[in-house]
């Protein structure tokens, strides 16, 4: 299942984050890389973006973001 | 030396994440000495400031706020350049301070690692130690300085703890060869392409594990209570538009009150040079050209202040990140970042601290679009223009039998603004701003208490940034419009001149449109200025929209500020320079003008025609200075006053033409 269909709540494991370019690099810079644990906090009024925990902090993504990073319950 | 002229035996560079304090560590080490400028050709910032090391003043580099050094962005190339000494104008630093927030150290210690390939000695300021320990949770500084080979000191920018052993450290670093603490290779394991990223945070991960102890109560955040209701899809929508109307009203109404004082200020200013000095052009040159000029750059002063005064304290707050949150998904369909809304909130007000503030954007593309659109917004320069134009023609009618009709046209002036910018923004987007789908992975950093000092340092620095930058463009500029105005002098012009202003004068007699039939000396001098004879240069190009050359004189005066055109109708129609947009005079004379050949000069659709002009072009050199001070260029602002201007003339002309078409005059 990917981060962007974990449901609010739920902690999970990290297995891949799909994709190249700029922003998937990004991602993996700010500590999303496989083996880190992540909770999605919330999602915004409008349904996009969510709020993500990991590494101790908040990161805001896009679904679309979310989309390409693989995760375990 | 450097450019500011002081020679400074130490450069040292100041590097960290957003939020890391890095802004108000900075603040509390340079005090008030502190220069900004723009890095050259780009926009990205340059902030520099002296800071007393023991033994030497230091020349301290504010690195912009960054997560990475891997040069994917502009900032992250720059800061690259100024720590491997290639950044013209700068020497290489001869140490780094690393900030480091201790409450999000993983991701914080990431950027160190980089830092440390460069080879220059790094010391690391830890911050937010204090809201670390009050969460319970214990950092061994020690450990951490002898696991990362690196000197760590505990700060507090706003105590002053540590800045000493800070300054101490640094001396230490420089004075004795370092060793290099940790260089990551690239390996080629089945980590892939980004094994370099995995060997950081592994061993971040081990510097962790071993220094820090969490508490149990970690889930329990302040922040996240708070976030309960300020991100909450009902509640948090309706402060956030709360607090954007509370943004909104400060900027347009209560700025109103100390500009008014300064408009009125200047004004005296001005009839004190008059009464004071003997008559001649150089009294008009400093009541009229320059006192005039510099209030129209002082004037934006209280709209400045207070407007960066609450993008100060949501910044800091850590509001302005939910705030983009909550509306990134109205904003991202129009191509947009959510942090465009609060720039173009407050371009309802003006352009200029509407354009200042899209500084938050960090993305060049969404910034510059949203630059590109903020003047579409109406803003209160354009009210006495509609307010005239309402007043002269719509007043008392009803829509519907109970709408009031100016009510509505106004309404209708707003939504075209943001219709066409939305529509404008859509454009830039797929074209010459085209960017892939703007990444919007953005820290929500944990609520602060906003920093007093940094805010009202903050302020300072858009002030002065404002006034140096466009102030001088915006004073030059009102002193050419001033000369177009004013030469050539009625007495003294030559004969070509003297056979049209008779002329005028003849046809003016025919007029009748002023309360006397003697003619004002100013307005015969406005209709023989340059300004005058550009009015009748441009008239075959405005005859389409139905203006006729004294429009066209209007036009071009009110370049200088918007609200200008109503004193120059007051003018150019004989009634004196200081009716306003509610005068009966002026509003009857506007009524009864006429044109060179007896039509009158003024319908109902002219004037409906001039107010969609207003929405759309770009009349205000104000804005024109900042786009050029906020861009560093001069490309984009041009463009911006050439498709605004071709913009409002093609809409001009399609509601002249489709207005008559269908049968008004």
């Amino acid at each position: 299942m990917t981060l962007s269909n974990l449901p609010v709540g739920s902690d999970a494991r990290v297995t891949a984050v799909n994709g190249t370019g700029p922003i998937m690099r990004r991602l993996m810079e700010m500590g999303v890389i496989p083996g880190v644990g992540v909770q999605v906090v919330k999602t915004a009024p409008f349904g996009d973006p969510i709020e993500v925990r990991v590494r101790g902090y908040s990161l805001a993504m896009r679904r679309s973001e979310a989309d390409a990073i693989e995760v375990k319950i | 030396m450097n450019e500011n002229g002081h020679s400074y035996q130490l450069t040292i560079a100041l590097a960290g994440n957003p939020n890391a304090g890095k802004t108000t560590l900075f603040n509390s080490l340079t005090g008030l000495k502190q220069k900004v400028a723009n890095y050259p050709g780009v926009t990205v910032e340059r902030k520099e400031g002296p800071w007393a090391v023991i033994g030497h003043t230091a020349n301290l580099v504010d690195l912009p706020g960054l997560y990475s050094l891997d040069a994917t962005s502009l900032d992250e190339q720059i800061a690259r350049d100024i720590i491997t000494g290639v950044q013209a104008g700068l020497k290489k630093p001869d140490a780094i301070v690393a900030v480091v927030d201790a409450t999000n150290l993983e991701r914080n210690l990431y950027l160190v690692m980089q830092l440390f390939e460069f080879g220059v000695p790094v010391v690391i300021a830890l911050t937010m130690i204090d809201v670390f320990e009050k969460q319970k949770h214990e950092i061994d500084v020690e450990m951490l300085s002898v696991l990362l080979k690196t000197p760590v000191v505990a700060v507090n920018a706003k105590t002053g703890r540590g800045t000493e052993e800070l300054a101490a450290k640094i001396t230490e670093v420089i004075n004795t060869t370092p060793g290099v603490p940790y260089v990551f290779e690239e390996t080629d394991e089945e980590a892939g392409p980004h094994g370099k990223i995995f060997s950081r945070y592994n061993f971040i991960s081990s510097v962790v594990q071993e220094s820090v102890w969490h508490s149990d109560h970690a889930k329990h955040r302040l922040s996240d209570k708070i976030d309960r209701i300020l991100t909450h899809r009902i509640f948090g929508l309706l402060i956030l538009v709360g607090i954007l109307l509370l943004v909104f009203q400060t900027i347009f109404s209560w700025a109103s009150l100390p500009m008014d004082l300064l408009d009125q200020g200047f004004g005296s200013l001005a009839d004190v040079v008059r009464a004071q000095m003997a008559p001649g052009m150089l009294t008009d040159l400093i009541a009229d050209g320059i006192i005039a000029g510099v209030g129209g750059v002082v004037v934006f002063l209280p709209q400045i202040l207070l407007l960066f005064l609450f993008i100060s304290l949501l910044e800091d707050s850590g509001y302005m990140a939910r705030a983009a949150f909550l509306l990134d998904k109205l904003m991202s369909r129009v191509g947009l970042h959510g942090k465009a809304f609060l720039p173009l909130i407050s371009s309802f007000a003006c352009a200029i601290p509407g354009i200042m503030a899209t500084r938050t954007i960090e993305s060049r593309r969404d910034r510059f679009a949203t630059i590109m659109i903020a003047p579409f917004m109406s803003c209160s320069a354009r009210l006495p223009v509609y307010t005239l134009m309402i007043a002269t023609f719509f007043a008392g009618q009803t829509v519907l039998g109970f709408f009031s009709l100016g009510a509505v046209l106004m309404l209708a002036m707003y939504a075209l603004g943001i219709a066409v910018a939305i529509a404008v923004a859509a454009v830039l987007k797929r074209t010459i701003l085209k960017s892939p789908p703007p990444p919007f992975l953005m820290e929500l950093p944990p609520y602060r208490l906003p920093n007093l000092r940094t805010v009202f340092q903050n302020m300072l620095t858009r002030a002065l940034v404002f006034l140096k930058r466009a102030g001088t463009i915006i004073l030059a500029i009102s002193i050419i419009l001033w000369a177009l105005m004013y030469f050539p002098r009625g007495a003294e012009v030559a004969s070509p001149v003297t056979a049209d202003q008779s002329e005028t004068a003849a046809v003016l007699g025919d007029e009748g449109g002023g309360p006397g039939d003697e003619l004002l000396p100013e307005s015969e001098q406005l209709k023989n200025s340059y300004a005058g004879m550009l009015g009748h240069a441009i008239e075959p190009v405005i005859e389409p929209l139905g203006f006729d050359w004294k429009i066209g004189v209007a036009l071009i005066a009110s370049f200088a500020a918007r609200e200008v055109l109503v004193s120059t109708l007051s003018i150019i129609y004989n009634v004196g320079k200081d009716e306003n947009e509610e005068s009966e005079t002026l509003i009857s004379a506007v009524r009864n003008a006429k044109r060179d050949d007896g039509r009158p000069a003024w319908t109902p659709l002219t004037a409906l025609t001039l107010m969609v002009f207003f929405v759309l072009a770009m009349q205000c050199i104000s804005t024109i200075a900042i786009v050029r001070r906020e861009t560093n260029s001069w490309s984009w602002p041009l463009f911006m006053l050439v498709y605004m201007t071709g913009l409002a003339y093609i809409a001009s002309l399609i509601t002249y033409q489709a207005g008559r078409f269908l049968g008004f005059s």
